[in-house]
């Protein structure tokens, strides 16, 4: 048994060592598909740190009547944190207001002049208020207006930019979905060409399967070095996956860290490192693998 | 040793065409230690017989015996110990391309689960023995016809096999290589080997003077004990 083991093992290393032309076009086609998971492997946290970031600038902004007492705001603060769908929830005084206002436009001398002409704080104090999820928001809205501090509210600005949050929402909705569907159709484009690519290499050795048989060996010693040959192509294709991705992450970062410094995909594959060489190990031994076992299934019958 | 009992087999056309019959109601038995050539034209049923033997075909009627077991009843996952019992020599060499002809031997010892040392001792022999001592680290295309011929003998004959099936072994050959392959299966059958050649070669089967079946259209016309090859 342990004879057998050793001598398929050698086999599937000669027939691998000895086609090299065959087995580096495998080899390359499987390095292509392995790249393709890892991209997907790699999108997916990518697009989902974008679409949260999206998600986190989406809030509902209630601003409180000029002469409400700053008491009765924190009062109703605490009121509003206790509805289950309310997340987050923060005050921000008139002057804070004011502050904001001032640092953000800076460097625009007509505001700012006429912000010191008009001689007042035109600015209300306000609670900005995050929900758990979208479709809360709606909810949030109605009892802020329903509640009893209704009175010193001036304004939800919910409604204003309710068509303007339901778009963003469903933009995020459809990226998540459009990126669900393109992994699913790129995962089976992968597996068809690394399984027809692997059935080519197999079918170059059809009648040498058909004179093994006929000399009297087992299925599985038949079986047996192509699915070694699978392994070791397999194994090469996902060190160079891994390879490349390193490069390419660690050179992509480099240049994409001035335009979204929030997102390092060098960091995602560092944080996720042995997952990442594990998933890879497994697409490549796993497709050259069952491929092998399927391509040859056919050719045993005799 | 082997029984062919009343053996048919007819090929379904693909084409809407009539069937073909390439062996009709087929009988004779072959002992231990015989040498039997079976000879007739292209197309006469003799490699479909061999086939038979080596259960790569089922036969549409009849039964064939090997060793007191009915080959076609045998499960698919056990033909490979019938096989390891018949070596076979093909036509066209059916060589391991990528294999030496070293290995190209050893590969039977191998499937048969032989240790190293046997193969080590046993492969070089043979190699010897067909005259291919000196090649035994070249791959079938640095061979010559006739060589990779004796490579095929030799990988047919290295596990000591009960019966060896030799199908049109000399076709592909020139007649300096056809009267050297021939002598050796001859050497292998005095060696205590049973051995069924199937040929369509005149010259041969008159020089061997062994037992000849003659099949036409797929029916056995004769079966004489030291017969000539008569068209």
């Amino acid at each position: 048994m342990l004879v057998s083991f050793r001598r398929i093992i050698k086999m599937g290393w000669k027939e691998f060592s000895r086609n090299m032309g065959l087995s580096m076009a495998t080899i390359f086609i499987m390095t292509m598909v392995i790249s393709l998971a890892t991209m997907l492997f790699i999108l997916n946290p990518v697009s989902k740190k974008i679409v949260s970031d999206v998600e986190k600038r989406v809030d509902v902004s209630v601003y409180f009547e000029e002469d409400a007492l700053e008491q009765d705001i924190i009062d109703a603060k605490t009121e509003i944190a206790r509805i289950p769908e309310v997340k987050e929830i923060e005050y921000i005084s008139k002057d804070q207001a004011l502050e904001i206002f001032i640092d953000k436009h800076k460097d625009d001398p007509v505001l700012i002049e006429s912000l010191t002409e008009l001689g007042y704080n035109p600015f209300f104090a306000s609670l900005n208020i995050k929900a758990w999820s979208p479709s809360q928001y709606e909810q949030v809205a109605n009892l802020l207006e329903t509640g009893s501090f209704k009175d010193i509210i001036s304004k939800v600005d919910y409604y204003q930019r309710k068509s303007v949050v339901e778009k963003v929402f469903a933009l995020t909705d459809g990226v998540n979905n459009i990126g669900l569907f393109l992994s699913v159709i790129l995962g089976l484009i992968a597996i068809l060409i690394a399984f027809n690519t692997v059935r080519i290499a197999i079918y170059n050795s059809e009648e040498e399967i058909a004179t093994m048989r006929l000399v009297g060996a087992s299925n599985s010693f038949v079986r047996g070095p192509f699915i070694v040959q699978g392994i070791v192509i397999g194994s090469i294709a996902a060190l160079i996956t891994f390879v490349i991705t390193f490069a390419l992450s660690y050179g992509l970062d480099v240049r994409l860290s001035s335009l979204a410094p929030e997102i390092s995909i060098f960091n995602i594959f560092l944080s996720n490192l042995f997952l990442l060489l594990l998933i890879q190990l497994a697409v490549g031994i796993g497709l050259g693998v069952i491929s092998s076992c399927i391509a040859i299934r056919k050719y045993l019958r005799i | 040793m082997i029984s062919i009992q009343k053996v048919s087999k007819i090929y379904p056309s693909r084409t809407n065409q009539e069937p073909t019959c390439a062996l009709d109601n087929v009988s004779f038995d072959v002992g231990e230690k015989e040498f039997v050539s079976i000879v007739g034209r292209s197309g006469a049923g003799k490699t479909t017989l061999l086939k038979l033997i080596l259960a790569n075909e089922t036969p549409s009627k009849g039964n064939v015996i090997f060793g007191g077991k009915d080959v076609h009843q045998i499960k698919k996952s056990q033909l490979s110990c019938l096989r390891q019992r018949i070596g076979v020599v093909f036509q066209d060499y059916k060589l391991f391309n990528s294999k030496t002809a070293h290995e190209n031997v050893a590969y039977v010892m191998e499937v048969m689960g032989a240790d190293e040392r046997e193969i080590q001792r046993d492969v070089p022999q043979i190699l010897d023995l067909v005259g291919l001592g000196d090649k035994a680290n070249n791959f079938p295309d640095e061979l010559s016809g006739g060589e990779k011929q004796r490579v095929g003998i030799a990988r047919a004959l290295i596990h000591r096999p009960d019966v060896i099936l030799a199908d049109e072994p000399t076709g592909n050959l020139d007649p300096y290589h056809t009267h050297g392959i021939i002598e050796l299966l001859v050497k292998i059958y005095s060696m205590g080997t049973t051995v069924i050649l199937a040929t369509h070669d005149k010259a041969v089967i008159n020089k061997l003077g062994k037992r000849v079946i003659t099949l036409e259209n797929g029916k056995l016309i004769r079966d004489e004990e030291k017969g000539r090859f008569i068209c």
